[in-house]
């Protein structure tokens, strides 16, 4: 049991605190009205001086919480930062307070002390967090053989983990098995190079750390990160070994778009019409391919954009295969030198120096660049193939007679469909490539992890089947914790920024595991201690918290009750807003404690006609942009109260049926962005409690009040400029419906 | 993180694990993912913010959100973190190694607000003396002592030391209550001892003044992209309100100029892999303020890789964008209207084409800023990128390849690993 809360309240009077407000009262009511023994104020309470004294007061007076009222908890956190036994709060009294209201006057007295009461209220209900205690396994699996599979296996392994590579073929290197040559990926970016693939084998091969299993499978993953056990299938037969692992790297690459499907560019209709792949393997193997059997070949054109950029096919550009065809016309240059080579393109993807590529290639004799659409392909009678292009930059039609066509097909993710154990590359019919449909859920995805996950077997995709994360900023930010894409999987890209990738995965891989050692989340909430608890004898199994938890934490029993699973949580707080019998809660946030700085709010009765309203805004965005707006200086309407929740999705509707039944007049709840191009950061909490507004609104009508008193706005950052119209809009109209009838009962 | 942004009583920064050169989204990015894995870090910064270059962007494409969302979080992790040393206004002098480590000597200029300010605002309201923004590109002025940006972090004033004048001005000194201000601070040089390095310093815009055929620096309506993304930011020198930088009215035509000194022999041979998008995004940018505006697209290829194509795509559902292939070969007034002129030629017809417009963007690309730092000749190539080759000193971010900011992000996590293995290899 925790110790009983003993509170010190530190006021700082500095940045224009002390001439907004009335500090002597705001002392009062910490230690009058809330019998707080400790309570000083500072007019400079940042100073070194001052908070040695908080410091000697800790260890004197055997505080173990602390409130702090003077700037926004998002400035100097190192400074107020003390014992690790001591739960520090902070009452927001500059940017929410003094620098965004009327100094001096009674509503902004009245709010500085609300605000003070609820920073009380909370330290009170809230405990330090107490990090969980799992053994953890430090064994890092790699699924996928191939290029970016191999190299985070052995960067990780380099890093001091003990590896798992598996490959679903009998043996390691992937796609680069059959490339003849590379694209250039180092300076001077002029010349492909060698794969280098057989030394990457062998490296991976005769390191000790890592454990190569082929023709392997994944049968079923159960458990959770730092506590996977994993049953494989090695030559279709089902181990009965199972392998404990921590974390997971997915690196299953890419497969060809199903050429069958161009008919219209000749390919299985014309004998002469080869993909990409099959020129590099008969660059690479000699003369076995029948199309080019040897004979010196008088004309090649590649076509580019063979089924991508191409909404019949795929609408998207698969990146490399400018690169690919640039490098492959050498080979054709190299190895028939009188050959004329024709390359017909939309545009020329060659990004950043992979342009000093394209430029060498330019330069080289009998090689024709053409900007143009083909329209059709024929036989003509002396065997050649005759092509016609649209389109061209002239605006004329043409038409080049070529003796072979290549075509440059493009990359599909190895999770779209098809059966992977099938080793087919077959897409079926009605499997659509619609980007959200795609994206709805993981099942339609190839099953390749196969985890015993409630919500699916794999990584949610995004558009066009990719695993890939939706954040600009946070790449690795995964819908299963300690599960991370690396390479083409989760987007079309080259060799280096595969390899690129496949370090990041690892890293993250590895920083989990670190992390869930002590107990700690990662990304957003990284070193965040606090974990959900389930209070499951009142449990009614009604299963949102297991369906709504946007990284699939929680699994079920047979009944339906919740299992959790520690190290997969990431701490947001959605399934304690899902839970309709509020068992759900962390040491430090809970039902209870955001209930508890509701009611502290000093509600005035109705003859007073001041309003209130309360705010809940998403710590992530929302809360630092009503920051800006204090730095700005913007004033905002003094009866709003604001509490920072974990994300929107994290509140639960008792808050608000507490807060109209105590007789706040309104709330708003302002999140992060939701939709095809959501800012939330945890994937869904905002759109889960605009769902969860129909529940609201039936509670009003239950309570006969207005549907518009409770609200939901959703706000980016950089729309700060938008919050004080937000609370006074509201506040105006709130005063214009009357105050809440049952203020005072 | 220990906020060393003032750092006057610092003879030394000590040891660490890793020294991460450069805050942008790489820097900020290598820092926390090592922090997060347990690894001792200083991290430096040669601005009085950290942020970078992002820092100074309207909305990221392709999903146009804010980068001060993203920045939020990571500034969160960083500042709630420990094994987090942070020193601003630095700069590297000299890296030597010294069995198996480096030995980093910094030179550290002086903020002359030490760690008392509270933002509160008072010195600017005293200062008689005016700066250039340079973080608005010069589009408008400060005092000289200013806050580069609102929601800068850290949150303190600094002093241009260029414009203040000093003790014999003092007005600052006198009207800061928390004694943040001392205008004495002298430039100083400490030294840290680091088992591996890496640099994550980033890029500048190509200088436009090098692009004078294209207008830039003559005609006040001829802007570059960097530009852009602060006319169109809410905290910019405009507040967010794009309009004809000449008059201030409502813009009715654009043309946007790709390859603005990119895939070009004499400026930049390589191309700069962003700006296509990053002019695709900003064409939204105009649309969304100004939905008549006819927007001129004059580009080599549209280079919109990956799954970026969904974007561009979208761009060209727009009617009023025009997509021209061609190479702008040079930009003039029409004196008569006031007007700018974007001849351009199309390379296999030599035929021109000329669109009047009323503002003229610039997709000036990214050159290295890692060439001109003190690194070993051999770790960078022609172009002036950052070579890897697999010892301590690791590139990451825009220092070895122009690339979008998610693959920043990747590189530098990345990078991250490659400094544990060097790390424990030691």
């Amino acid at each position: 049991m925790a110790a009983e809360p003993k509170v010190g309240v530190y006021l700082c009077s500095g940045c224009a605190i002390g001439e907004s407000v009335n500090i002597d009262q705001l002392v009062k009511v910490a230690s009058e009205e809330n019998k707080i023994p400790v309570c000083k104020v500072n007019q400079w309470l940042c100073s070194e001086e001052s908070v040695e004294s908080i410091k000697k007061d800790i260890e004197s007076e055997n505080l173990n919480r602390v409130v702090i009222g003077a700037c926004s908890q998002r400035f100097l956190s190192d400074v107020f930062r003390f014992d690790s036994k001591v739960l520090v709060d902070r009452v927001n009294l500059r940017e929410n307070v003094a620098w965004t209201h009327k100094a001096n006057d009674e509503d902004t007295q009245m709010l500085a002390e609300d605000y003070l009461r609820m920073g009380i209220a909370k330290v009170n209900n809230c405990e330090l967090p107490e990090p969980f205690n799992i053994e953890i396994n430090e064994t890092v699996l790699v699924v996928g053989g191939g290029v970016s599979g191999m190299t985070s296996a052995l960067a990780a392994a380099k890093a001091g983990s003990q590896v798992i590579l598996t490959e679903k073929e009998d043996h390691l290197g992937g796609w680069l098995n059959k490339f003849y040559k590379v694209t250039p990926g180092s300076a001077p970016y002029t010349d492909p190079e060698s794969s280098r693939i057989e030394e990457l084998i062998s490296e991976v091969e005769s390191n000790e750390k890592i454990k190569v299993i082929k023709s392997c499978l994944i049968e079923k993953i159960s458990g959770q990160p730092g506590d996977f056990t994993v049953i494989f299938k090695i030559n279709n037969e089902v181990q009965s070994e199972t392998l404990k692992v921590g974390a997971i790297v997915q690196a299953t690459g890419w497969k060809q778009y199903d050429p069958n499907k161009l008919e219209e560019y000749g390919y299985g209709k014309l004998d002469k019409v080869i993909t990409g792949i099959q020129l590099e393997e008969f660059i690479k193997n000699g003369s076995k391919n029948k199309v080019l059997n040897g004979k010196p070949i008088k004309s090649v054109t590649f076509i580019q954009c063979a089924g991508s950029r191409d909404e019949k096919h795929l609408p998207y550009c698969s990146s490399v295969c400018c690169s690919v065809s640039l490098k492959q016309a050498l080979y054709i240059r190299e190895k028939y030198p009188d050959a004329l080579i024709y390359i017909i393109y939309k545009d020329i993807r060659t990004p950043a120096q992979h342009e000093l590529f394209y430029k060498r290639v330019q330069n080289e004799d009998n090689i024709f660049l053409t900007k143009g659409d083909v329209s059709n392909l024929a036989q003509s009678d002396d065997g050649t193939i005759l092509i016609d292009i649209d389109d061209t930059l002239l605006g004329e039609k043409i038409q080049i007679k070529s003796e072979v066509v290549v075509l440059a097909t493009g990359m599909v993710p190895s999770t779209l469909i098809g059966e992977i154990e099938s080793g087919e590359e077959e897409t079926s019919k009605e499997k659509t490539l619609d980007g959200k449909k795609a994206a709805e859920s993981a099942e339609i995805g190839a099953k390749i992890l196969n985890l015993t996950y409630r919500q699916g077997t794999d990584l949610p995709t995004l558009k066009y089947g990719f695993p890939d994360s939706h954040y600009i900023c946070f790449p690795y930010e995964t819908r299963r914790t300690g599960i991370y894409a690396a390479g083409t999987v989760r987007s079309p890209m080259d060799i280096t920024a595969s390899k690129n990738d496949a370090y990041g995965a690892a890293l993250k891989a590895i920083q989990m595991l670190y992390a869930a050692k002590t107990g700690k989340a990662v990304h957003p909430r990284s070193g965040d201690q606090s974990y959900p608890d389930f209070f499951l004898q009142r449990c009614t199994q009604c299963k949102r918290c297991t369906e709504e938890c946007p990284f699939g934490t929680l699994d079920e029993d047979a009944k339906g009750t919740p299992l959790p699973n520690p190290t997969r949580c990431r701490r947001c707080g959605i399934c304690l807003g899902a839970c309709p019998e509020r068992i759900i809660s962390f040491k430090d946030y809970s039902v209870q404690m955001v209930a508890s700085m509701i009611k502290a709010v000093d509600i005035p009765d109705e003859f007073e006609e001041k309003p209130r309203i309360l705010a809940f805004l998403c710590e992530n965005d929302a809360y630092p942009s009503l920051d800006i707006v204090g730095k700005y200086h913007l004033q905002y309407d003094p009866n709003v109260r604001v509490i920072p929740v974990r994300c929107l999705g994290s509140v639960n509707v008792v808050w608000i049926a507490d807060a109209l039944s105590r007789g706040f007049d309104g709330i708003l709840m302002i999140g992060c962005k939701y939709g095809d191009d959501y800012q939330c950061h945890y994937i869904k909490g905002s759109e889960l409690a605009d769902k969860r507004m129909e529940n609201v609104q039936e509670k009003l009508k239950q309570l006969v009040l207005e549907p518009e008193r409770v609200k939901l706005h959703t706000l980016s950052i950089d729309e700060y400029k938008k919050l004080p119209g937000i609370f006074n809009d509201f506040v105006e109209e709130i005063t214009d419906m009357g105050l809440n009838p049952y203020k005072g009962m | 993180m220990i906020d060393n942004s003032n750092s006057t009583n610092l003879s030394s920064g000590g040891q660490a694990d890793l020294l991460v050169i450069g805050a942008g989204i790489a820097g900020i990015t290598a820092a926390v993912e090592a922090a997060e894995t347990g690894l001792n870090v200083i991290l430096i910064e040669k601005n009085p913010y950290i942020g970078g270059k992002v820092a100074g962007f309207n909305q990221y494409f392709p999903k146009l959100c804010p980068p001060g969302c993203g920045l939020e979080i990571n500034i969160r992790r960083l500042r709630t973190n420990p094994l987090v040393k942070l020193f601003t206004l630095a700069e590297v002098t000299n890296v030597q190694t010294e069995s198996g480590k480096y030995k980093v000597n910094i030179r550290l200029q002086p903020r002359f607000i030490n760690n008392q300010c509270t933002v509160c605002g008072d010195c600017v309201k005293v200062c008689p003396e005016k700066r250039k923004n340079e973080f608005n590109y010069s589009m408008d002025e400060t005092t000289s002592i200013y806050i580069p940006f609102e929601n800068a972090y850290p949150q303190k004033y600094v002093i241009d030391k260029e414009t203040c004048k000093g003790t014999s001005c003092n007005k600052c000194v006198e009207a800061c209550k928390y004694n943040a201000i001392d205008l004495n601070e002298q430039e100083k040089e400490i030294s840290v001892e680091v088992k591996s390095i890496i640099w994550a310093t980033g890029w500048e815009p190509y200088n436009a003044n090098k692009l004078d055929i294209l207008g830039f620096g003559k005609y006040r309506d001829v802007v570059t992209n960097v530009m852009m993304e602060r006319l169109a930011a809410t905290d910019g020198p405009t507040q967010g309100q794009i309009l004809r930088p000449s008059t201030n009215e409502k813009i009715n035509s654009v043309a946007f100029v790709q390859c603005a000194g990119s895939r070009d022999k004499d400026h930049l041979e390589y191309c700069s892999s962003i700006c296509c998008m990053a002019s695709l995004k900003q064409s939204k940018y105009i649309r969304e303020q100004h939905p008549d505006a006819e927007i001129h697209f004059h580009y080599i290829d549209v280079r919109s890789n990956g799954l970026f194509e969904d974007f561009y795509n979208d761009v060209q559902k727009d009617l009023k964008v025009h997509f021209h292939r061609g190479k702008v070969a040079k930009v003039f007034k029409d004196e008569s209207s006031g007007q700018m002129i974007v001849e351009a030629e199309n390379s296999l017809t030599g035929n021109l084409m000329q669109n009047k417009v009323e503002l003229v963007v610039l997709a000036t690309g990214m050159e290295p800023t890692v060439k001109n730092l003190p690194v070993e000749k051999s770790l960078i190539d022609e172009n002036g990128f950052f070579k890897n080759n697999g010892n301590g000193m690791i590139g990451c971010g825009v220092s070895t390849k122009p690339k979008d900011v998610a693959s920043v992000v990747q590189e530098a996590t990345g990078s991250v690993l490659k400094a544990i293995q060097k790390i424990k290899g030691n």
